[in-house]
């Protein structure tokens, strides 16, 4: 089935025709396809970075002989259960310009896929307690601003201004000295980036395949030729790996032994909705708590925390981090005390040792590598499409990706922003 | 929340302790100047889905390092003896610890 040609652009237009017409002629926004026999790349795992990688290498290097091979439904692991923060703060070469790069390319998603994505440059405000704090965001900060990267210091009295109901008490138990905000900053609509990427994907001829589970690895001469699947075998030359949390369950099946990586879960929370509340992205993080919100379009308070802290593959959390962060968020904005939590979830993070990605090619061949994610591969989800497909593509990684490989821990270049050492806990 | 069966202290909310790391890694000898063994002693690991063997320590307890056999998938804890060898080795040599509640501890009934 070809379904290029038939695939009507959403325009104000369509909307006005289909209204008369008592929006009975919509198309799905993306062919529900079958496994071919054979592809010439196979990308496994159906989030954000496995369909954006599948749409770059349709609409920039020209395969179009692509397959998604998704376990359970797109966007039904961490891409659709993120708190949906987009930023582009990091201050390590192999991150600085990686993830600036995403950022500019989510400024121009909606119009390049065709379908709103619903970011918004709302900005992104990281609070500060001690002087410390404020010494090591600076720093942060001003390396960004030696990159070109928008970064601004606010003091106590520009936050206060900004966001008048954050705690600024006296007697706050962390009064807030001031903060770091990155205008350019914001967040988006989640199941819109894995739907908006899956259609335009489809639209150029990339099969998405649904419940099709990858359970082993077709090897031919070293090399990796296809996988088997819950729905056959399939074959392709090139192989891509981006299933989050999944990483180290994939890589032993295919040959490629231990990673630094450890899955971890994560919980995030989203409010009852309430009237715009809050325009911007909050952070906080003083000594053991660490808490971000914003609010959805919707009205929900969208916020999260840190990891529950042991190895997880269980997609729910526990009550400790959900007291920590109720904690946390009276202590940073009392008002939230009598709104009511809707709902709470949990997804598997893939750690890296560093806290930093990977998008590489592997010591197999055939055999790509995307993972590493932790809990900012969000924002990353285009840039790291876009990376990861030209590295399939010229199987050689593009200049913004090239340090992050899996050797760097051998060779001791690991991006380590937070200054951790081996910790697979970083965000 | 997850009941860790504290050998020294019984059975306690996981809040109590703090998780520290996959207790199955086996750090090269001091003198080992192998730069492989380090690497993948450092970071790399098995990260299962399933049992896996790790270190808790009991910070708002006894603070002894527990060494903690835990499901990945479902959280089922099926074994908490002390790390450290000799404690162990102490709490087997014990005949039948027991404790107030008359229950034999975790530590006895994992060999
Ligand atoms: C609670 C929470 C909050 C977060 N907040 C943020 C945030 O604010 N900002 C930010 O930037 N990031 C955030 N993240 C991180 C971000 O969501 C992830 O890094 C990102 O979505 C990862 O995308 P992915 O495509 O790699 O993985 P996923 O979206 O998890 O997709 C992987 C897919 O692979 C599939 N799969 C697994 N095994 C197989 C198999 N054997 N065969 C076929 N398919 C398989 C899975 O079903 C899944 O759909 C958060 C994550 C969570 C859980
Ligand atoms: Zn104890």
């Amino acid at each position: 089935m070809d379904g290029k040609a038939r695939v009507k652009r959403y325009s104000a237009l369509q909307i006005l025709k289909q209204g008369l017409s008592g929006h009975s002629g919509w198309q799905p926004a993306w062919r529900d396809a079958s496994p071919k026999p054979a592809y010439d790349v196979i990308i496994i795992g159906g989030g954000g970075h496995g369909l954006a990688s599948a749409y770059y290498l349709a609409s920039i290097h020209g395969i179009t002989n692509v397959a998604v091979l998704e376990k359970g439904w797109i966007g039904g692991g961490n891409s659709g259960r993120n708190t949906t923060i987009v930023r582009s703060n990091y201050s390590m070469e192999g991150n600085t310009a990686f993830y600036e790069h995403s950022l500019k390319l989510w400024e121009g998603l909606s119009q390049e896929l065709n379908y709103n994505v619903m970011f918004s440059q709302r900005g992104h405000l990281n609070l500060f307690f001690t002087p410390a704090q404020r010494d090591a965001l600076a720093r942060r900060y001003n390396t960004m601003r030696l990159n070109g990267i928008d970064g601004e210091f606010l003091s106590r009295e520009q936050v206060e201004k900004m966001v008048p109901h954050l705690n600024f008490s006296e007697e706050a138990r962390f009064p807030i000295m001031g903060g770091f905000f990155q205008p350019r900053a914001g967040t988006a609509r989640h199941d819109a980036v894995n739907w908006g990427y899956a259609r335009a994907a489809s639209a150029l001829g990339v099969d998405i395949i649904q419940n099709c589970e990858v359970t082993g690895f077709i090897h031919q001469a070293g090399q990796i030729v296809g996988v088997e699947t819950s729905r056959g075998e399939i074959r392709a030359e090139k192989t891509g790996l981006a299933v989050a949390g999944s990483t180290s369950l994939l890589a032993k099946m295919a040959g490629l032994g231990k990673l630094p990586i450890e899955s971890h879960k994560l919980q995030a929370f989203v409010s009852e909705p309430i009237k715009p509340f809050l325009d911007t992205v909050v952070v906080y993080s003083a000594y053991h708590g660490h808490f971000y919100i914003s609010q959805s379009d919707k009205g929900g308070m969208v916020f999260g925390g840190d990891l529950d802290g042991h190895n997880s593959y269980a997609q729910r959390g526990n009550l400790p981090i959900y007291n920590n962060v109720a904690g946390c968020a009276m202590n940073v904005m009392p008002s939230l005390g009598r709104v009511k939590v809707l709902r709470q979830w949990a997804g598997i993070m893939d750690m890296s040792m560093d806290g930093s990605p990977f998008i590489t090619k592997t010591d197999i061949g055939g055999l790509y590598l995307n993972a590493g994610w932790c809990y900012g591969g969000f924002k990353a989800i285009p840039g790291s499409g876009w990376c990861f497909a030209h590295t399939i593509a010229h199987d050689s990684p593009h200049e913004i990706n090239s340090l992050l490989t899996l050797d760097r821990f051998k060779i001791g270049r690991q991006i380590d922003e937070s200054g951790h050492g081996p910790f697979p806990k970083s965000h | 929340m997850l009941r860790i069966d504290c050998p020294f202290c019984g059975p306690r909310n996981h809040d109590e302790f703090t998780y520290l790391e996959d207790g199955s890694v086996k750090m090269p000898a001091l003198a080992n100047s192998n730069k492989n063994a380090w690497y993948e002693a450092v970071f790399l690991r098995e990260n299962p889905r399933g049992a896996h063997i790790e270190d808790w320590h009991h910070t708002q307890g006894c603070r002894m390092v527990l060494r903690v056999k835990r499901d990945t998938l479902t959280h089922k804890i099926t074994s908490v003896v002390p790390a450290h060898p000799e404690y162990k080795k102490m709490l087997a040599s014990r005949d039948k610890p027991v404790r107030p509640s008359g229950k034999k501890s975790a530590g006895a009934r994992a060999k």
